[in-house]
Order: C-alpha cells, then sequence, then structure tokens
C-alpha cells in the first residue's frame, strides 16, 4: 500500500441542529490518522462523539469543517473498502445467515454461486457451520455478532470501523469475540478504527489508543501500546506491562471526566 | 401464566400440566357454545314468546330458511351465488388496486422527504373526508356497473394501506439501512432488501383491516345505486321490509369476510416467518 495513511481527519468539526434549534458541536478541530493496516481504538467520555468520527470516515456523515481522508483521497461517500461493524445489532432479521453474510457480496454485484461459495467459506470461519439456515433471532448475542463480523469480512474492508462492537455482549463472550476478532483482522491486514468505552478492551486490542475529550471532542492523548502480538487476551490482562499501561489510561481518562463534570456543574 | 411459570419438576407433573391446558381449551369451546345458544336461543325464544317483534327483529329460524331458500331458489334480484361474486369481485379488485397503490405511494414518500413534505398536508386533506360520500360522485362519474364499486373500495383501502406503508418504511431500523448501504447497496437495493422487508409487518398489519374496508365500499356503492350484488340485496330486503333477509345477507357477507381473514393470515404466516413467534408463545 503506497499511501502514508489509511485514514485521516484534519481540523475536523462536525456540528448538530438540536430540536430546540441550537448548534450542537459533536467535533472541533479534531486530528486522528491512522496507519495502513493499524489497530487504532478510540476511548472518551460517554456522550462525547467517539461514534461520530466513524460515522465521517464511514460516508454516512459529512463533516461541517476540515477534512476526512481515505488513503489520502477525501472521503465524498459510502466508500467500497470500508466495514462498519455498528453497536447494535444490524444483522437483516429476515435473512437467514447466509442470506446476512453473503448481502455484500450480492449488492456490489457478484454472481450469487459465488456470492454464496464465499459466506459458506466466512461462515465457517467465524464457527458458524451449520446455522446458515437459521434466522438471527435463534441465534444468540455472540453468535450474532459472528454473523455481523462475517458479513463486514466477507467485503475484505481495508479500513474497519468498529462502534461499540461488544458492548452488549457478556463478559465471557466478549473476550472470544476479542480474540476472533484480532485473528480475523491479523489475517486481514486492514486498519481499524475501534470506538469502545472500555479501557481494557481498547489497550488489550489495539497499536493506539486515542483519548478524547468532551464535547466538543478533540483528541486530548494518543497512547501507544507497545504490547507484543500475537495477543493472548485471556492472560494479558494479568500482565504487569498491561496494569501499567491501563493505569496510565486510566489517570488520563479520569483527568477528562472530572474536568467534564466541573464543567456540568460550574 | 401461573401453569406456565410453575416448576417443572418431574414427567408426570409436565403431562398433567398438558393435560390441564387440553381441559381449559375444551371447557372455552363448550362456554363458546353455550353463550351462541343462549344468544341465538333467546333470540328464537324471544320472537316466539312474543316479546320481540320479528317484523323489526327477524326470526333465527326464519334467516335459517331465508338462506336455504336464496340458495335453492335464488334472491329477488337473481342467484344468490351471482350476488356474493359480483361483491367479492368488487371488493378484491378495489382491495388489490387500493393496496398496491397503497404501498407504492407509501414507500416512494417514506423514501422522499420533498415529496412527503408537499403532499403530507393533501393526504391529511383527503384522509379527514369521510370517503363513503365519494361513492355518490363514482356513481355518477362510473355509472351503476362495477367500475364504480371499485373505485370507492380503492379509496377506502388506500389510506389504510398508505398510511401504514409510510409509516413502516419511517419506522424502518436507521442501523440495517446505514449497514446495508456500507455493505454496497444502492438506494434501490437498500429499498428493496430494508425498507420493504420492514414495512412489510406494518403494510400486512393494515391488509387485515383494508379488506373489512372494501367489503363496506363496495356493498355501500351496491347500496347508493347497483344492479346486482349484495349491497343490491339488502337494499331490497330493506325496500319490502324483510328484515330477515338483511340478517342473511349480512351472514353471507360475515362468511365472506372471514374467508378473506383466514387467507390473508395465511399469506402473512408465510411472509413473516423470520418473525420470533411471541405471540405462539405467549398465548
Amino acid at each position: 500500500m503506497s499511501a502514508a495513511t489509511a485514514v485521516a481527519l484534519k481540523n475536523v468539526a462536525r456540528r448538530f441542529v438540536t430540536p430546540g434549534g441550537d448548534v450542537l458541536s459533536a467535533l472541533e478541530n479534531f486530528d486522528l490518522t491512522v496507519a495502513p493496516g493499524e489497530f487504532c481504538a478510540i476511548v472518551g467520555p460517554t456522550g462525547c462523539g467517539k461514534s461520530t468520527t466513524l460515522g465521517l470516515v464511514s460516508g454516512l456523515a459529512q463533516p461541517q469543517g476540515g477534512t476526512v481522508t481515505l488513503f489520502d483521497a477525501p472521503v465524498t461517500g459510502v466508500d467500497r473498502r470500508v466495514g462498519f461493524v455498528f453497536q447494535q445489532d444490524a444483522v437483516f432479521p429476515w435473512r437467514d445467515v447466509l442470506g446476512n453474510v453473503m448481502a455484500g457480496p450480492l449488492f456490489r454485484g457478484v454472481p450469487r454461486a459465488k456470492a454464496e461459495a464465499e459466506a459458506r467459506d466466512w461462515i465457517a470461519r467465524v464457527g458458524l457451520t451449520g446455522f446458515e439456515q437459521h434466522h438471527p433471532h435463534q441465534l444468540s448475542g455472540g453468535m450474532r455478532k459472528r454473523v455481523a463480523l462475517a458479513q463486514t469480512f466477507i467485503n475484505k474492508p481495508e479500513v474497519l470501523l468498529m462502534d461499540e462492537p461488544f458492548s452488549a455482549l457478556d463478559v465471557q463472550t466478549r473476550e472470544l469475540m476479542q480474540e476472533e476478532l484480532l485473528s480475523l483482522w491479523t489475517q486481514s491486514g486492514a486498519a481499524v478504527l475501534f470506538v469502545t468505552h472500555d479501557l481494557d478492551e481498547a489497550i488489550l486490542l489495539a497499536d493506539r489508543v486515542a483519548v478524547l475529550t468532551t464535547r466538543p471532542a478533540r483528541v486530548k492523548s494518543v497512547h501507544t501500546i507497545d504490547l507484543p502480538r500475537p495477543r493472548n487476551i485471556a492472560t494479558l490482562r494479568y500482565d504487569e506491562r498491561f496494569v501499567a499501561i491501563a493505569r496510565r489510561l486510566s489517570d488520563d481518562l479520569r483527568d477528562e471526566v472530572l474536568r467534564a463534570r466541573r464543567e456540568a456543574t460550574a | 401464566m401461573t401453569d406456565a411459570t410453575a416448576p417443572l419438576a418431574t414427567e408426570g407433573r409436565i403431562e398433567s400440566l398438558a393435560e390441564r391446558q387440553r381441559r381449559r381449551w375444551r371447557m372455552i369451546i363448550a362456554l363458546r357454545l353455550i353463550v351462541f345458544v343462549l344468544f341465538v336461543g333467546g333470540w328464537e325464544l324471544g320472537v316466539r314468546a312474543g316479546w320481540l317483534d320479528s317484523f323489526f327483529f327477524g326470526q333465527p329460524s326464519a334467516i335459517v330458511d331465508k338462506l336455504i331458500d336464496w340458495i335453492r331458489n335464488g334472491t329477488s334480484i337473481g342467484p344468490l351465488w351471482k350476488q356474493v361474486w359480483v361483491t367479492i369481485y368488487e371488493a378484491g379488485a378495489g382491495f388489490v388496486i387500493g393496496s398496491v397503490l397503497g404501498v407504492l405511494c407509501g414507500i416512494t414518500l417514506g423514501r422522499n422527504q420533498l415529496l412527503s413534505d408537499v403532499f403530507s398536508i393533501y393526504i391529511k386533506i383527503a384522509n379527514s373526508i369521510p370517503r363513503i360520500v365519494m361513492g355518490s360522485i363514482f356513481i355518477v362519474a362510473l355509472g351503476l356497473g362495477s367500475p364504480s364499486k371499485i373505485a370507492l373500495a380503492v379509496v377506502m383501502v388506500f389510506f389504510v394501506v398508505f398510511g401504514n406503508a409510510f409509516q413502516g418504511v419511517r419506522e424502518a431500523d436507521k442501523n440495517l439501512i446505514a449497514n446495508a448501504r456500507i455493505l454496497g447497496a444502492s438506494d434501490w437495493q437498500v429499498t428493496r432488501a430494508v425498507i420493504l422487508p420492514s414495512a412489510l409487518s406494518w403494510i400486512l398489519a393494515s391488509l387485515h383491516v383494508s379488506f373489512g374496508f372494501a367489503l363496506i365500499g363496495a356493498i355501500v356503492g351496491e347500496f347508493l345505486g347497483a344492479r346486482e350484488g349484495m349491497g343490491l340485496l339488502i337494499a331490497s330486503a330493506q325496500g319490502s321490509f324483510d328484515s330477515n333477509g338483511v340478517f342473511a345477507a349480512m351472514i353471507v357477507i360475515a362468511v365472506v369476510a372471514l374467508c378473506a381473514e383466514w387467507i390473508l393470515t395465511t399469506i402473512e404466516k408465510r411472509l413473516l416467518t423470520w418473525r420470533p413467534e411471541v405471540s405462539a408463545a405467549g398465548e
């Protein structure tokens, strides 16, 4: 890949008009870059505009100021190289697992037979063989997330956006899904922008963690996570290096949360 | 509900639970029969004892005689099956045309903010007019034949289906739409793969109501002026002070409506197999 950055947000501003007619600023002077193949996590106080950044990169929303680029080219709309895993279930409830996973290739004009073969391959890779004909409501939350991962990875995204994808899962399932994601990501070589409110999750998964300020959000600090890969999610948690990094980030984030509370009460 | 939450400790317990449910079901059927017998029997008895005037209120046995007479010898305006068929045809055609138009317009306006902003005011106005009054205009414009009844049925059905289709489109999950777009869907593919399926349960719900409306449209249209159909049959029974005839026609129409309801429910079940069986488990 010749581009220096997979994703770059430069001086970005995103504002909303509230129903009351006020202008609400979600992002101001927002700068962040993600290198090709890099796993970058975004953490920040709740409601600070973490998800807004993903909307801008995906092309589903446009910034009011600054530039958003993918591989050095400005984002003009939904880009084929982008994959998005949503916080809530976004699999199609009226399609079975196979139909859901092959949706992307079919939308993109891949012949049905080829799309189905690819989908079966991806269903096997996320461990859902035998569930091809099941509908989402017949699956557990973790299995639905697997469907969402297969649905996204089948399109071979070069940039993968994830919006608190595992926040609704129980702790054990979340850990399994995190490992699953790391192995899928390693094989794909995609750049990842991973939004989470779970600091541990950010550290366990990412190469770099960006801490955001409260609304309007800017990048407060970026921490490089130099934990070796491949990582073992289950044991890394108790590693001294992990604990040290977690303490450092946690202090950083707490400062921001406290500052936000002072401002809110002042 | 208390049965379902009771602990299912042993096999025998489960069996007795199933047995209890069966018994409850038999009891409900028996109670339904009792209600029917009390109502119809009371009516018949009331007429025979002279408490009710059969001239105004009819008489169950006479209604049954009337139905048999109609089936065997035909009605005053021609064979019964012909009248039933005409009404089914008018209501059915109005239902199909009205539903298709309603779904198309609902989805188009639901997907297009500008169109919906422009037209919403006119739809509200049109919806506030008592639509049955349109029947007189249709009979003047389209004559005494079927087209005027179909038109009235269309108008009756359209607004119900339109409203639901529009709402169904608006209620479509924003996440699913975003997901489809990211996965590579064009606008048309989003409509087909996300909007239509999610609006489908809304649309199907409206179809149940609107077949009834189509029947009303067809029958009132026939009432206002026609050469055949169940509405005319009722009108002519009314004209000859034949209350048994009115009740008999009502029964025939009820049977038609119940058949249509059954067909729609069957179609709905087939189309919505992907949904969790909430209602079935809850009953």
